[in-house]
């Protein structure tokens, strides 16, 4: 009898699940999450703010569907750049091979080095702070392991009969890369993307605590972590919520990082 | 004259010492014309197979002499210049069946591969073309096998859907490189009089690669026989086998096995 994949039912359910809450306070929000209200500061949990207010007074359930948008929009983009750029160098590094591949790994290697926060800062210091940034240092950071994988993969692939047939039919290098071979390396790319989204979550909330991300009143997880710790004894609703949240996030796509792997490999 | 190969020579240099694997190999090709090369593992005969074809683009791997395709220079010209003639005048099937098809990819769409890349025609008229094809290597059901994928197919299935893919533009050339290897005995049989039927309907040319002395005795009308990349000798078919002149070529049709004919 088939074994269930549970880690991809219960990963896609929890990812499903934070998606539709990210939608909904896309277009609705019961409270205008940057509005204070002195009369409601630090107010309970009731059925009319359900997560409580915030020491502004702001209501914490708004705030946190905003601030879940705001880390997956950073966490998409900071994924998008890093895969799509490192799809590009790995293609290339890995099918021709040579002093491209020599030189552009070295690189990667360099940039490897780093670990991917720390690197980000140093973007940053260069580009200065703001959503936007924190997307394109991240992304930079994240282009070596995307770029190593797919190079490994093209590597594999690339002398294949079937790759070979291509050639033979007369493909051009181009259409050799990435309609025939590019698809062969999605079960890799597919769970190591998940991944990828894991750790731009969790390096995105990690900015944004430090001050550089997304810039107050603008909703963020990390920054009502980073705003709540002073209050951490008082009122540990407002640090337990935003960071179950994060938990959340990364849970589920750990989870199905793992079920995606199950499911590819049939192991 | 399709094809002319003079004096080929091919060496890697990926090992501190250049190691040559093909020497002075010689070919002359007439349209329609079936050619065996035959030879143990290592005899060059794959090397030379690939070189033809343009598909030794290695650095590390030079090549001397002359391959002359229809006028092209196939040692010289330009990726371009190859391209437009891979897959349109000269196509390749593969040893290994298993392998030589991409696996997340439909039957349909590989056969008409070499379609897209060198014609203009519409969808419709290239799965029209496509089902021919897949009718013409004597598949059953060609419409499920269109729709199927790689791994739906069995060994001879999947190899008959090379011969489609390599047919499907009536090249002039077709270089078969050891397709039969992988298959069952009574499978190579079929393939190999298919390989027949088709070169003569579509007049064209076939380099057979084997190291089954057999199957090229009923299928070429030349042989080469190959041992350590040197050619050993060549001929008519009929003449090797009857009365062959070096000894490594007699050393190799007494190793065909004989079934005696008292037993049943």
């Amino acid at each position: 009898m088939k074994q269930k994949n549970y880690n991809f039912i219960i990963g896609g359910s929890i990812t499903c699940f934070m998606v539709l809450l990210i939608l909904v306070g896309f277009f609705y929000t019961p409270y205008d999450p940057e509005k204070m209200d002195s009369s409601l500061k630090f107010a309970d949990v009731s059925l009319k703010h359900i997560m409580g207010c915030d020491n502004f007074g702001r209501d914490m359930f708004s705030r946190i569907l905003k601030g879940c948008g705001t880390t997956l929009f950073v966490a998409t983009g900071t994924v998008l750049i890093g895969a799509l750029m490192g799809i590009l160098i790995g293609a290339f590094t890995g099918y021709y091979g040579g002093l491209l591949d020599e030189v552009l790994m070295r690189v990667i290697d360099a940039l490897f080095a780093f670990p991917s926060i720390l690197l980000a800062l140093v973007f940053i210091a260069v580009l200065g702070s703001g959503k936007n940034n924190v997307i394109l240092a991240l992304g930079i950071a994240f282009i070596p392991s995307f770029a190593r994988i797919v190079r490994s993969e093209f590597i594999r692939c690339k002398n294949m009969d079937y790759v070979m047939l291509a050639k033979i039919s007369g493909a051009s290098d181009l259409r050799i890369m990435f309609v025939h071979i590019l698809p062969n390396t999605m079960t890799v790319l597919l769970s190591s993307i998940m991944i990828g989204f894991n750790n731009a979550v969790l390096a995105e909330a990690g900015m944004s605590y430090l001050g550089i991300g997304a810039q107050p009143p603008e909703p963020s997880l990390g920054l009502m972590l980073s705003e709540s710790q002073t209050y951490l004894f008082s009122e540990p609703g407002m640090v337990l919520f935003p960071g179950l949240m994060i938990i959340l996030l990364v849970l589920g796509f750990a989870l199905l990082a793992e079920g995606l792997k199950t499911r590819n490999t049939g192991k | 004259m399709l094809l002319q190969v003079k004096d080929l020579n091919i060496e890697f240099h990926d090992h501190a010492r250049p190691e040559t694997v093909v020497h002075h190999f010689n070919l002359d090709m007439e349209e329609g014309e079936i050619v065996g090369i035959v030879g143990e593992s290592g005899s060059g005969k794959s090397m030379s197979a690939l070189a033809i074809a343009g598909l030794l683009s290695r650095k590390d791997i030079t090549k001397t002499g002359n391959i002359l395709f229809e006028n092209i220079d196939v040692l010289n010209a330009s990726r371009v210049e190859i391209r437009a003639i891979q897959g349109n005048d000269i196509a390749m099937i593969f040893q290994e069946p298993m392998t030589s098809l991409n696996p997340l990819k439909k039957i349909g769409w590989q056969v008409e591969e070499s379609l897209r890349i060198h014609t203009d025609y519409d969808k419709e008229t290239r799965k029209k073309m496509a089902l021919d094809a897949l009718a013409a290597v004597e598949l059953p059901d060609v419409e499920r096998v269109y729709n199927s994928y790689p791994h739906n197919l069995s060994g001879g299935m999947r190899q008959r859907v090379m011969i489609a893919s390599a047919f499907i533009n009536n090249p002039k050339l077709l270089i078969a490189d050891e397709p039969t290897t992988a298959l069952d005995v009574t499978i190579q049989a079929g393939i190999v009089k298919l390989l027949k039927k088709l070169g003569r309907e579509k007049g064209t040319a076939i380099l057979f690669i084997s190291h089954d002395l057999s199957l090229v005795r009923q299928l070429c009308s030349r042989v080469i026989v190959m041992q350590n990349g040197y050619v050993v000798e060549q001929g008519m078919t009929e003449e090797i086998f009857t009365c062959p002149k070096e000894d490594y070529t007699k050393r190799l049709i007494a190793a065909i096995p004989q079934v005696p004919k008292t037993e049943v």
